[in-house]
Order: C-alpha cells, then structure tokens, then sequence
C-alpha cells in the first residue's frame, strides 16, 4: 500500500490566490523536467479525462508554452503559459492564459500568476504552487466562464465553507 | 446560465471584507435583524449599512422589511456557486497530481533499467 502523500489546497479569498502544496515520491530534477519538458508535460498535465497536447514550447524567460487540454470528444481548451523567471531547479514564474490555437489570447479574461517552487522534504520532493488573480472582479470573471449547467442546485459544500467564515 | 453570471456578480467583492464576511457567518445560523447583525461590530449604524448594502447588490443576502424591523437572511445558491468553482478546481488539480505521480513511477523504473 502506497504512503499518502501531502496535498493541501488552501483558497485565500482576500488575496485571491489558490495555494497548492504536494508532495512526490521522486528527486528534485526529475520533478523538475516534468514540470518544464513538454514531451513531460503533455504526459501529466490535463486531468482526467481530459489529455494534454502541445503545440510550441520555449522554457526559458521571455519564452512561452501553447498547449491545449482535450476532451475525450476532441473538444479543444487552449491556453498559453509565459514564463517570467526561472531558476532552475528552484523556482518558476508564469502567466497563464486563455488563447486560441495560435496562441492569441483572449483579451476578455484575465490571466493568472503561477509561482512555483521546488523543494527537497527528505525523501520527497515538495512543490507550492500559488495562483494568482489581481483582483476580486478578475476571479469572479474566469470563475463565471467556467461555471456549467446546473451549479445553482449545488449545495453540499455550503456548510463546510460557513464553517470557515466564522 | 446568463441569469445565473449575473447573480454571482459582487460575490468575491463582497466576501473581501472581515465584517461582511462575519455577517455571512452569523446567517448561517439562521436570520437575524439588522440590529442583531450590526451589534458587535461597533459600526455606526450608516457604516454597517453600507455592508449590508454590498451584500445584497452581491446576491449572497436578502432582506426584508416587516413593521420596523428589516431582517436578513442568506441566499444560499448564490455562495455555494463560487465555493462548487473552488471544488472543481482542487479536483482537477488533485487528478493531474496522480497523473503526475504516475508519470514519475514510470520515468524511475526508465532511470533504473539504464
């Protein structure tokens, strides 16, 4: 039986940040390359069901990834990864964005800022994502773009998050 | 779906802010009177309005006035929207972890059969 490896996700609604912490069975370098080789990334990156593809890839400051999230019935989602600083095998920064195939972004919705960071825990290695969006109105725009059918009727969380209000 | 973007307009502004969300928490416990609402944050009662105010153009409240008295009470629909985005969210983020773990199980067994 495989040992739980740490995950948290922790929403910051003051800020506007979504802050993600797991940890992987695997040295610093090889989480590294998964994170920043597209042949790496098109293997791990979409979740399920969907798949990852990529189109251009140019890891390096100034530099930016086009990839598309696929669903099973080959509708596609694109989106564009600019890569602000890295250091590796540290620390990355990126914008990540709505675009269409061509790498166009879509000027109607913001674009969040990753910041992710690399570090050793014993035998693991812990990476903290944290997603940024510059403002309350900015979250609430990709949060309506992405909302779907039926969501009013979903009301089983309520609870849980008025716990964490108080 | 349109109706439902329009009413979920204001939900991130409103909960910003420790009183609003304060007040948001005590009517989870049920309604209360704008009076009850107001009375330990210490707020002139304009002030406090003003949240109250913000909380309801957010559609996370309604209010109701009878006799003298207006009493609010939450709008449940409208805050599990935001909370169900958080949800799908740390979903996808916690499939793309296993796929990931995945993918460096096998890139190890790669590494030691080299």
């Amino acid at each position: 039986m495989k040992a739980e490896l740490q995950f948290d996700f922790l929403v910051n609604k003051e800020k506007n940040t979504i802050t993600i912490k797991r940890a992987f069975a695997a040295k610093r370098q090889l989480v590294w390359d998964c994170y920043t080789k597209s042949e790496l990334l098109d293997r791990w990156f979409a979740p399920k069901p969907l798949i990852t593809k990529t189109s251009f890839m140019d890891f390096r400051e100034g530099g930016h990834w086009l990839y598309a999230m696929v669903e099973p019935g080959g509708q596609e989602y694109w989106g564009r990864m600019d890569y602000q600083t890295i250091r590796p095998i540290d620390h990355y920064t990126s914008l990540d964005g709505f675009c269409d195939n061509t790498g166009a972004l879509n000027p109607a919705l913001p674009r969040s800022q990753w910041s992710v960071t690399f570090s050793d825990a014993e035998t693991h290695t812990l990476v903290e994502t944290v997603v940024s969006y510059a403002s309350a109105e900015a979250l609430q725009q990709v949060i309506q773009m992405g909302l779907k059918e039926g969501l009013a009727s979903t009301l089983e969380r309520l609870d849980e998050l008025l716990l964490t209000l108080n | 779906m349109e109706n439902y973007s329009i009413a979920l307009n204001g939900v991130f502004h409103a909960l910003a802010d420790p009183t609003r969300r304060s007040v948001i928490a005590r009517l989870g416990r049920g309604p209360a009177s704008i009076k009850e609402l107001a009375a330990p944050f210490g707020l002139g009662l304009p002030s406090f309005l003003k949240h109250i105010k913000v909380l309801e153009n957010s559609g996370l409240i309604a209010s109701e006035k009878v006799g003298r008295v207006r009493t609010c009470k939450l709008q449940r629909g409208n805050l599990a929207a935001a909370e169900k985005w958080f949800d799908e969210q740390r979903v996808a983020w916690e499939s793309r972890y296993e796929n990931l773990d995945q993918l460096l199980t096998h890139l190890k067994g790669e590494q030691d059969e080299s």
